[in-house]
């Protein structure tokens, strides 16, 4: 293994989550693209942690993201339950009310 | 007691403020306050007096000072009491008149409404004349000189519900003010040459040359018109008469002892400051008034006027007396006069009281109904005819000697001489037509002689008080063989003769053959030793230097003493004698006269038509020219001011268009783009999540592939 397999491993799960934060309507699938965008940042933090600095601070720093992607997650869920509540469906398209 | 001096002037000052606020509230109206706190005055003076005289010394002199007010710390306006002999017999005067007309109105004023305003004004008069007599400095006589103004317009239109008694109380002020005027200028001359205020000390700088000649003359008649104002001289002396129309004890106050007086003391008290040509001036302006108003006073029928003529009269003696060098003889004839004309002034007051008339020819016999107002009336009309035996003869004397000194050393100025011994025998003449028109003959009015009777105590008393006083015996003094008042009030030396020889020596040659301007100069100089020998003979060590000017001048003396005497009594008695041969033996008609010299007559009735003179000159002046300038106010003032406003609309209309369309143009125009742009930007705004993220990596890409190459 090397660090830059590992970059394109991490690039290319960025770029799925991504592309299904731009193409998914439903709000769940959005969540769940920002987690593979996080993952992906997980990655390149533990690889260079491993292969570049060669201290522990980066594979910490995964730990406090996989963390803060874990409330992030809470409180969107709590979010799209009350927009469900609300509209009786979690599409994000149809929760335009902020539009200019 | 002299250290308490300053006292004096300011316990009127508290009666006036007590009667002012409180009076009407108080036992009696609170008349008693006055004449408690002047009578206090009274007895203040006249201890100091009583000090002064056993000290008996002709330069006594005490003097404080404080600073009073720093300006810039430039110079220091100071604050201070003067006593000098002068002083100190001026304080009995001027507060023995008071207290007895205050006395005198208790009677007089009884039931007037505004009875304890009356006595609040007499106290506040007082204040200012006894401030003014004990002030030290130019300064401070002015600011006491113009209260006295005041205080004289409130007493003499006491009455202001008479529109005469009004219109004489303005005409009194506004006369005043023509002469103050004069007086602010010409202290205010002096104190810009010399930058002093202090009487001695501008003495002191004009005997240094800072100011002299022609700048000192003008400075010295600047000041003496304070004195033609105040002690109605020729030719401001119209209001004087008018001003009769004032309560009765306000004319005897007013016109006898105090504020005419003031004049005249305060050409005595700068005496050192006066050029000869001042001088000249001076003497000249007292023998135009003590001649006209003499003249006028022959035939006048209101008994007030004839006073108030007499009193204009006495007053022109006074300062002729102060022009041609009596200054002993002066300021004595204002003290004699202070007691005899108060005396006559309220002796017509008793009379008025008693008939309810002033005209004299519907008086007579009267003699019969009040025997203590005639008995006073007459010694005073005899002290002021000058008979021997009574104070008039005494100080009148002095004053036609220094005249016929003066004449005899000038010879081109003996008309001053003998208008004023003419003048005298016409005082005594008209003053004994007054008291034989009065009180003897036949009451021409049966009506009016029914109904009147003796005055009540507290106004006879002052009579018979002013009356003893009119006696020669206090002119004695105990001390020498001369009078008291001629060794403790001796003429001071003229700050200016210093000054003059170095001036007139080269200024006479050139001027010696026009001898009318020459000559006063050349007087003060033959005067000079002859005075510094006067005084030192007195201390008793004559210098030998000027010995021989002094008995030549003794010698003069002497000889004029006699004359005048002699010219005097007999003139006096000439007058009287035809008084009471025309008014009580009918050896002329008096009628007959008039008509045969009707002109004259008319001339003399109409008041030698001053008045008439200062309406047609003055007053319609003043009202061509107030019309003039209201022309102007209303046509050049008016318009340009008009021009300017409507300037100022068309400015304001081109402004008002600027801004409707530039300033509110620009505004708007922020606001349309602010608005344009909005709804450009709101487009990009579309609340689609996914949106954003497209920007948002497409952002990203873009700047990476700006990184990369």
């Amino acid at each position: 293994m090397s660090l830059e397999k590992l970059l394109v491993v991490s690039a290319a799960l960025f770029c799925c989550g991504l592309y299904a934060i731009l193409t998914r309507r439903n709000a769940v699938a959005v969540l769940m693209g920002v987690e593979l965008v996080l993952n992906a940042a997980n990655i390149n933090f533990v690889a260079f942690s491993h292969y570049v600095s060669r201290v522990i601070g980066g594979q910490i720093f995964a730990i406090f993201v996989i963390v803060l992607a874990a409330a992030e997650a809470a409180v969107a869920l709590a979010i799209f339950l009350r927009l469900y509540a609300t509209t009786g469906t979690v599409e994000v398209d149809t929760a335009d009310v902020l539009k200019g | 007691m002299i250290r308490y001096a300053y006292i004096i002037p300011f316990l009127p000052l508290l009666g006036f403020f007590i009667n002012i606020a409180v009076g009407k509230r108080l036992p009696r109206k609170g008349d008693w306050v006055s004449i408690a706190t002047v009578g206090t005055g009274l007895v203040m003076s006249i201890v100091i007096f009583y000090e002064v005289f056993r000290i008996h010394d002709p330069n006594f002199k005490y003097h404080i000072v404080y600073p009073w007010l720093s300006l810039g710390g430039r110079f220091v306006i100071n604050a201070g009491v003067l006593v000098d002999n002068l002083t100190a017999v001026m304080l009995v005067v001027v507060t023995g008149v008071s207290t007895l007309v205050h006395i005198y109105s208790v009677g007089y004023m009884h039931g007037d409404p505004r009875y304890s305003r009356f006595f609040a004004y007499l106290s506040i008069f007082s204040f200012s004349m006894l401030g003014l007599v004990l002030a030290e400095s130019f300064f401070f006589i002015y600011i006491f000189w113009e209260l006295v103004g005041v205080s004289s317009y409130l007493l003499i239109g006491f009455w202001f519900e008479k529109k005469s008694a009004s219109d004489a109380g303005k005409k009194a002020f506004i006369v005043n003010r023509v002469g103050d005027f004069g007086f602010l200028l010409g202290f205010l001359l002096l104190f810009a040459t010399t930058g002093m205020l202090g009487y001695d000390e501008v003495f002191q700088a004009i005997r240094e040359g800072k100011i002299g000649g022609t700048l000192l003359t003008l400075a010295g008649i600047g000041i003496f018109c304070g004195a033609i104002g105040k002690s109605a001289q020729f030719p401001l002396h119209v209001w004087l008469p008018d001003a009769m129309e004032g309560p009765t004890p306000v004319s005897a106050l007013i016109h006898a002892a105090t504020m005419v007086a003031a004049g005249v003391y305060l050409v005595g008290r700068v005496y050192p400051i006066f050029t000869p040509d001042a001088f000249l001036f001076i003497a000249y302006v007292g023998f135009f008034t003590l001649f006209i108003t003499a003249t006028i006073a022959l035939t006048h029928r209101d008994i007030k006027k004839v006073l108030a003529y007499s009193t204009c009269s006495q007053l022109g003696f006074m300062i002729l007396s102060l022009g041609v060098g009596g200054f002993t003889a002066g300021l004595l004839h204002l003290s004699t006069h202070a007691a005899f004309k108060a005396c006559l002034f309220l002796g017509s007051g008793s009379v008025i009281h008693a008939v309810h008339t002033q005209d004299i020819f519907e008086m007579g016999g009267l003699w019969k109904k009040m025997k203590i107002t005639a008995v006073t009336f007459i010694i005073a009309t005899l002290a002021i005819s000058g008979v021997p035996g009574f104070s008039g003869f005494y100080s009148k004397d002095m004053i036609l000697r220094d005249t016929l000194i003066f004449g005899m050393k000038n010879p081109q100025h003996m008309i001053l001489f003998l208008g004023t011994l003419f003048t005298a025998g016409l005082t005594a003449f008209y003053m004994s037509r007054l008291v034989i028109l009065t009180f003897f003959g036949k009451p021409r009015d049966h009506h009016k002689y029914e109904h009147a009777h003796e005055s009540p105590a507290n106004m006879w008393v002052p009579l018979v008080v002013l009356a003893t006083l009119s006696f020669a015996f206090w002119f004695k003094s105990p001390f020498s063989d001369k009078g008291w008042f001629e060794v403790l009030v001796p003429k001071p030396a003229s700050a200016v003769q210093a000054a003059v020889p170095a001036m007139a020596a080269h200024v006479l040659p050139a001027e010696e053959a026009k001898t009318a301007h020459a000559v006063p100069a050349s007087a003060a100089k033959a005067e000079k030793p002859s005075e510094a020998a006067h005084a030192a003979k007195e201390e008793g060590h004559a210098p030998a230097a000027a010995a021989h000017g002094a008995s030549h001048d003794e010698h003069l003396k002497h000889k004029a003493h006699i004359y005048a005497m002699v010219s005097s009594i007999a003139i006096a008695g000439l007058g009287i004698l035809l008084a009471i041969g025309v008014y009580l033996f009918g050896w002329v008609d008096p009628d007959k006269v008039a008509e045969k010299f009707k002109p004259v007559h008319t001339f003399l009735v109409n008041k030698w038509y001053f008045d008439e003179l200062y309406e047609v000159t003055v007053i319609n002046g003043t009202k061509a020219l107030s019309r003039a300038m209201g022309w102007f106010d209303n046509n050049v003032v008016d318009g340009l001011v008009n021009l300017v406003a409507q300037l100022g609309v068309w400015v304001s209309f081109l402004i008002g268009k600027f801004d409707n369309y530039v300033v509110d143009g620009a505004v708007n125009g922020m606001a349309t783009a602010t608005i344009g742009s909005g709804s450009f930007f709101r487009r990009f705004q579309t609340g689609k999540l996914y949106h954003y993220v497209f920007v948002l990596a497409g952002g990203v890409i873009i700047i990476y592939l700006v990184k990369a190459f």
